[in-house]
């Protein structure tokens, strides 16, 4: 008689227990430690989510970013992924390729007057969205220029191919200096695709063709790319930047000591040149060498992995999300810029007036794409060595056409990547 | 057949047991896997069907051409030079790239040259790096073996004596390899960090000034030697460890009747203790060989293979394919070619060492 009690108050209980349960997703976050408070704030917005409705319940789980993509990787072979996946924007459409992810499905009317960077597409429909974009600037000091007599490029008038050799050559001439710029070659990885590959856009240049993603045969070698090749190369012969072995602490800090004149870094960065030059800081906006001034943008995203069970849970998560006082949020938090111009207003540093105010044009006008395809990955690797083969000396033509001759066999040999 | 393994053994068998199916699950197993994989076009994530494709991984990796290069002639059939007389060649692209005379130079690249009378012999390769890399890890294992067995002999013979504080001095020796190879490389970075780094600021204060800074890590002539130095410095405590241990199990009654009957100490390390290390160092040969072949780290975090393909070695170059790149069956061919190259060492090693009966 006892244990029967027993054991139908724990069947009631159960059976209560799972009405009233709220179903679980997982969430994956790639910035376990990061220094800013962007981790912070994903946990805030994953309690004020759980809060908000009572279907479901984000379960948070960070990993450190060195091995956020090969836990990605791993759980999909072992079919354990999350509900909820944060990617990297140029990473995306490789994911979305090898069915890690699946459309967001949201209404794309929310996009609306959103930054170009911010939204991944692939295949013609929509696989995640980012809270945040980021840019790249000429950092530099207003004294500086006047002090050569360089004119101070705007956003509708930049820099041409021979205003900015000959700034770089009038600096380096002056001898005040260890190196007129400093691009920041000591940061190897992702950085040389997203930062350097909008220079060969702009002499245009690209990675691969855009049209079908099928070849780079005369797109990354042909003669636009050559003239970019050149051009880079003689950056180093000429003493104008250091070189691949610069040393990492010397690009934190090379521009607040005086090293360099010049600094190509992003907008993460900006913050601490704004303390320490305040009113004379200066970020211009990336030379045009033909084709407009060009940078990268997209930054890391969210989206609703390939396996989730409830998607529309994730979708509800991502939709809580996009909203401008969570842009302006992690936009006052981290310093990145915020995806949308009324976002941008409510932010410290990105409204009108703000110190940082000039990333969000940049952003909005000169942002493209890196590459959407699944082989961005292994492009993005074959463009790194080039450039660095290049910066240390290397034939330019050879090393570009055995840098289009790679990427080519490697669509071929992933069936042309279902473009 | 019945012998000392299988006889009444089962207590050894069961606990082995737990060792054997940990080697045969992480060693056994993804060796034959890699030698599969090396046969197909598998990808590390693909929605694409595997596909077996016979030895074409091998033959992308090895296939190499010899092609000789006339120089461009003008009308009248004399040979162009430029204004400071060097004879100009047409660019070698023209040939390997979509040219129909040519198809066995499609894709390729020219690996090294050399001149001959007026022509330019140039040997092609379809892969330059992975041709690079077999030659970096070759050497870096040429100069490793010998330097790294020869220093831990000497520190070894010079901690092996009864003074005080000595195991001061083995601590000291030993420390490097207690110490991450990652955190060694990226100390060894700053060490060799252009301009103003550690080593160049002390060779010019040795030098009074004298010595111009290098690039060491940056400049292609200096990058592979400066890794090895670094390597042979991290890893000689650990065989200075082995070769101590050889030189104790030595009876010092040999040393004492040597002693009478008079010899040297030149005589005594070369009748004594020379024979006496016979199998110490035959481990320690191989041993070194094998470890120097896998050389990975020191590249990983100060080089990534650059600058310009001088630091390219053969582990690096699997993982940056299988891993990097997402080519699992490319960084297996290599794996596999290395299996197949330190197998062969190692034999040739054995077999030169044998016992001469």
């Amino acid at each position: 008689m006892n244990k029967t009690l027993i054991l139908s108050a724990l069947i009631a209980g159960s059976l209560t227990g799972s009405a009233l349960a709220q179903t679980e997703l997982s969430l994956w976050y790639h910035g376990a430690g990061s220094a800013n408070a962007e981790e912070a704030l994903v946990n805030q917005l994953v309690e004020e989510f759980n809060a908000s409705q009572s279907d479901w319940t984000v379960v948070i789980e960070t990993f450190p970013q060195l091995a956020y993509n090969d836990a990605v990787g791993a759980a999909a072979l072992a079919g354990k992924l999350p509900d909820i996946l944060d990617v990297d924007g140029p990473v995306m459409p490789n994911w979305a390729w090898a069915n890690y992810m699946q459309p967001l499905g949201i209404d794309e009317s929310t996009l609306e007057g959103y930054l170009p960077g911010p939204i991944g597409r692939w295949n013609g429909e929509v696989y995640s969205v980012g809270l945040w974009d980021a840019a790249v600037a000429l950092t530099t000091r207003r004294s500086t220029l006047e002090k050569y007599g360089i004119r101070i490029p705007t956003l509708e008038t930049p820099w041409t191919l021979d205003e900015f050799n000959s700034a770089l050559e009038t600096i380096k001439a002056s001898g005040d200096f260890e190196y007129p710029l400093d691009l920041g070659m000591a940061w190897k990885g992702e950085w040389y695709p997203y930062a350097f590959s909008p220079f060969l856009q702009s002499f245009g240049g690209d990675i691969v063709d855009r049209d079908s993603y099928q070849s780079a045969e005369g797109i990354l070698n042909g003669d636009e790319a050559l003239a970019f090749g050149e051009w880079w190369q003689s950056l180093f012969t000429n003493g104008y930047v250091p070189g691949t072995s610069q040393d990492s602490a010397d690009r934190e800090t090379g521009l607040l000591e005086g090293k360099y004149a010049m600094s190509w870094n992003g907008n993460w960065a900006a913050l601490p040149v704004v303390e320490a030059f305040g009113d004379d800081v200066l970020f211009l906006p990336a030379p045009d060498f033909g084709n407009g001034s060009k940078i990268g943008a997209a930054s890391w995203q969210f989206g609703i992995s390939g396996t989730s069970e409830h998607p529309e849970g994730a979708r509800a998560f991502i939709e809580f999300a996009l909203q401008d006082k969570w842009f302006a949020a992690f936009s006052d938090g981290t310093g990145l810029i915020p995806v949308t111009a009324s976002a941008a207003e409510a932010t410290e540093n990105y409204k009108p007036g703000g110190p940082l105010e000039v990333f969000y044009g940049l952003s909005k006008e000169q942002a493209l794409l890196r590459p959407v395809t699944p082989g961005y990955i292994v492009q993005a690797k074959v463009f790194e060595k080039a450039l660095a083969d290049i910066a240390n000396g290397a034939d330019v033509a050879d090393t570009l056409d055995a840098a289009a001759d790679e990427i080519n066999e490697d669509i071929e040999n992933n069936g042309g990547y279902g473009h | 057949m019945a012998s000392k393994l299988t006889r009444s053994n089962r207590a050894g068998w069961l606990m082995a047991s737990p060792g054997i199916a940990l080697i045969a699950a992480f060693i056994i197993l993804p060796f034959f896997l890699a030698f599969t994989f090396s046969l197909t076009n598998q990808r590390l994530a693909s929605p694409n069907p595997t596909k077996y494709v016979g030895f074409e991984n091998y033959r992308d990796l090895l296939g190499l051409a010899y092609f000789t290069l006339e120089p461009e002639r003008d009308d009248a059939g004399a040979v162009v030079r430029s204004a400071d007389g060097d004879i100009k060649y047409p660019r070698l692209r023209n040939f390997t790239r979509n040219n129909p005379d040519y198809p066995n130079l499609q894709g390729k690249r020219e690996w090294f040259s050399w001149q001959s009378g007026e022509n330019r012999k140039v040997v092609l390769a379809s892969d330059v790096v992975f041709m690079k890399a077999l030659v970096n890890t070759i050497t870096f294992v040429v100069v490793v073996a010998p330097v790294q067995a020869g220093l831990a002999l000497i520190l070894a013979l010079l901690i092996n004596q009864k003074l005080r504080g000595i195991s001061l001095f083995r601590a000291v020796y030993f420390m490097p390899v207690v110490v991450s190879i990652v955190v060694v490389s990226l100390l060894w970075r700053f060490i060799y960090s252009p301009g103003d780094g550690l080593l160049n600021n002390l060779l010019s204060a040795l030098t009074f000034g004298a010595f111009t800074p290098q690039d060491w890590l940056g400049n292609p002539s200096t990058a592979l030697g400066s890794i090895i130095a670094m390597s042979i410095w991290q890893g000689v405590g650990f065989h200075m460890v082995i070769w101590l241990s050889g030189l104790q199990t030595i009876s010092p009654t040999l040393y004492e009747a040597a002693q009478i009957e008079g010899s040297s100490k030149w005589q005594t390390f070369r009748y004594v203790t020379w024979p006496g290390l016979r199998n110490t160092a035959i481990l320690i040969l191989i041993v070194i060989t094998m470890q120097a072949f896998a050389l990975f780290a020191q590249i990983e975090v100060m080089t990534q293979g650059g600058p310009l393909d001088s630091t390219q070695v053969l582990v690096f170059q699997a993982f940056e394919r299988g891993y990097g790149k997402q080519d699992i069956s490319g960084g297996s061919t290599i794996s596999v070619i290395l299996f197949i190259i330190v197998l062969s060492v190692s034999l040739l090693q054995r077999w030169l060492t044998r016992e001469k009966k």
